[in-house]
């Protein structure tokens, strides 16, 4: 990750296949694990921690949809109707039967898992544009459905207030608190992700993502490895949504619309594609973006805007930049920003003798 | 039983001049695909756009109804070439996925300009028409609709005549079948490429100009744009008939539905059941009514 790996020739597959690229990879991440669990905690305001709940949390989802969309080549113009699957199917199993976050977390994950399967069958048939649509329709069909049933959506607000995640009796109410558990979570997000993309599932994923027909000749069985994706994927995304409802400690449906969607595959678009890196950067980029906007628009805008028209104006500046993002990594950096940070790297490799 | 009778047949007309209307704003959707390969989920940022500009033209500068419109289609033109020249050429050859989230990101830097340059209030497209219902026997439309109805037919007229007839309708139809053959024929595929935006953003300007007049003009006419897509894939991607004939379908559809389902479930099945019958069209005919099925070789 941030070392120089000169002088080191690796002579199995094994050793190119490892975690920890380089011996001294154990020292870098230990330190990344000290910098998260330790010093960040204490040394930052309340604020900043809530600043980074809101990354972690959609670390989480932007894995998810970068394994169908960057490993597996699949698109999904519906991911946050998956996450309000988990997110309804954890706050319905919280309030009414009372169950803990350990046992609503993972039910929500593989509910939306089911889901998200089910709204990828037709990716075995059709592909590109018209599995665009399909997951298009998917998500406005699941958010009425949801919208129109009392029975999931609590009632006319369609919200569900849930209580604070416990832990042996121990509730996580203050930012510092929920720091430490989403961390737990988007850490095991990262570490499964890791491990997912190296083993077998992974790689025939990228050889679906080449070339689909080529795949299935060379033996791997599409039917169940394309329907694996959808559902891996939309179980990050329903964890990713149990995680908001536990955060915010309600589920609505408005949290999770089209343009949620498209905020998380602008992610993994400005990130990279098929990167975990990619993911955690562009998760990170995206939720600062908006935040970053009110800090510099707030003096500024007041010059021309009156303050009513503020929240607007920003919620407006926000898609426009997000647009021109979108659109500027695709035309000149496809890559996102893991290939900037490679390209750094590969600057420093070797610097300062670099010819 | 009569009063039943004239309620369904009300429903129907009203779904099939409301359908039609859809499928302007498709058209622009189709020829683009058919001559280019790109696909546009801008479409309803267009519409949105060209209303856009017909409103602050015809509403606050007090201009003619003809000058309006004039400057909606040359501004989305000119919108239409510049998007092909700076963005979609650049994506050549890439990942169909690029184009979709080009276009995708397009449309979010469209819905969110116009709070920030004209304000985001409802303006209204002002066209000397009127508002009173007229009557045709036991149903009655709204002028508008009409108006939508006979700049639909209009456009299908022209451009029939101009794919089976004109010269560069014929070059852009072997472009749309083989660029590079019709390449190797002489053919500059760029212009042809320029040409088919030129014409999706003639087509989006009239759409917004009359979509923009029925619901007023603010960032949710933009919305129009999820209608596009039960109506393609309904009626087949690249075929300019069925644009029409999916927009007939899924206007009845919607109609029928909003009329007959809404007082049982509770509102909402108008957007509610294309997606669903375009969920089956998906399933079991994928290349639609009239589509090309195209067949892929490794």
């Amino acid at each position: 990750m941030l070392h120089r790996e000169s002088g080191v020739f690796k002579t199995s597959y094994a050793a190119d296949m490892a975690l920890y690229p380089l011996p001294i990879a154990r020292w870098t991440v230990a330190a990344i694990i000290l910098l998260f669990a330790v010093v960040l905690p204490l040394s930052l305001h309340e604020y900043y921690l809530s600043v980074i709940n809101l990354s972690l949390i959609a670390i989480v989802g932007a894995l998810g949809l970068n394994i169908l969309v960057g490993y597996t080549g699949q698109i999904s113009v519906g991911h946050a109707a998956f996450m309000s699957v988990g997110a309804y199917t954890a706050a319905n199993l919280a309030v009414k039967l009372g169950l803990p976050f350990w046992v609503t977390l993972p039910a929500g994950g593989l509910m939306a898992a089911f889901i998200g399967a089910i709204v990828g069958i037709p990716s075995l048939r059709i592909k590109g544009l018209y599995l665009a649509i399909a997951t298009l329709a998917g998500q406005l069909i699941i958010e009425w459905i949801i919208n129109h049933t009392p029975a999931i959506s609590g009632g006319a607000q369609a919200s569900i207030q849930v209580p604070r995640p416990a832990l042996w009796g121990y509730e996580m109410k203050t930012q510092g608190q929920l720091y430490f558990f989403l961390l737990f979570f988007a850490a095991l997000a990262i570490l499964a992700t890791l491990n997912l993309v190296r083993s077998r599932i992974g790689r025939a994923f990228v050889a679906i993502r080449d070339q689909d027909i080529a795949a299935e000749i060379i033996g791997i069985n599409i039917f169940r490895y394309k329907l694996l994706s959808f559902a891996i994927s939309s179980f990050y995304a329903g964890v990713c949504g149990v995680l908001y409802t536990y955060y915010f400690g309600i589920a609505n449906y408005e949290a999770f619309q089209i343009g949620v969607s498209i905020d998380y595959l602008a992610m993994i678009i400005i990130g990279g594609l098929g990167s975990v890196l990619g993911s955690i950067l562009g998760a990170v980029f995206v939720t600062m973006l908006p935040i970053v906007i009110r800090l510099t628009m707030e003096p500024l805008a007041g010059l021309f805007f009156n303050a009513g028209e503020m929240s607007s104006v920003i919620a407006s500046t926000r898609l426009v930049l997000f647009g021109g993002l979108i659109i500027f990594f695709l035309v000149v950096e496809p890559e996102g920003l893991n290939r900037l940070w490679r390209n750094i790297r590969n600057y420093f490799r070797v610097w300062p003798f670099s010819y | 039983m009569w009063d039943e009778l004239q309620f369904a047949v009300s429903l129907i007309v009203s779904g099939l001049s409301i359908g039609l209307m859809y499928s302007l704003i498709a058209l622009g959707f189709v020829l683009v695909y058919k001559a280019t390969d790109a696909i546009n989920f801008a479409q309803g940022e267009f519409v949105m756009l060209a209303g856009f500009v017909a409103a602050l033209a015809l509403g606050t500068q007090g201009v003619p109804v003809i000058a309006g419109v004039l400057a909606a289609v040359v501004v989305m033109v000119l919108f239409s070439f510049a998007l092909e020249r700076i963005v979609l050429r650049p994506l050549l050859g890439r990942p169909i996925i690029a184009v979709i989230m080009a276009t995708i990101g397009l449309g979010a830097m469209l819905r969110g300009l116009p709070p920030i340059t004209v304000g985001g209030e409802t303006r209204a497209v002002p066209l000397p028409i009127g508002d009173a219902p007229i009557n045709f026997g036991p149903v009655s439309l709204p002028p508008i609709q009409i108006l939508g109805v006979i700049v639909t037919f209009g456009f299908l007229g022209i451009f029939t005549w101009f794919f089976l007839k004109s010269r560069m309708g014929i070059a852009m139809r072997a472009v749309a079948d083989n660029q590079q053959v019709a390449m190797a024929m002489g053919i500059n595929v760029e212009r042809y490429f320029a040409l088919a935006w030129a014409m999706a953003g003639t087509v989006s300007a009239l759409g917004g100009v009359i979509w923009g007049s029925m619901l007023g003009v603010d960032v949710h006419l933009a919305l129009i744009g999820l209608k596009v897509f039960p109506v393609v894939i309904l009626g087949g991607l690249d075929s300019i008939a069925g644009a029409v004939v999916g927009g007939l379908i899924i206007g009845v559809v919607e109609s029928l539905a909003a009329g007959y389902l809404d007082p049982y479930v509770g509102g909402g099945t108008k957007d509610f059941a294309p997606y669903v019958l375009m969920i089956l069209a998906l399933m079991f005919r994928p290349y639609g009514l009239f589509g090309t099925h195209r067949i892929e070789r490794v």
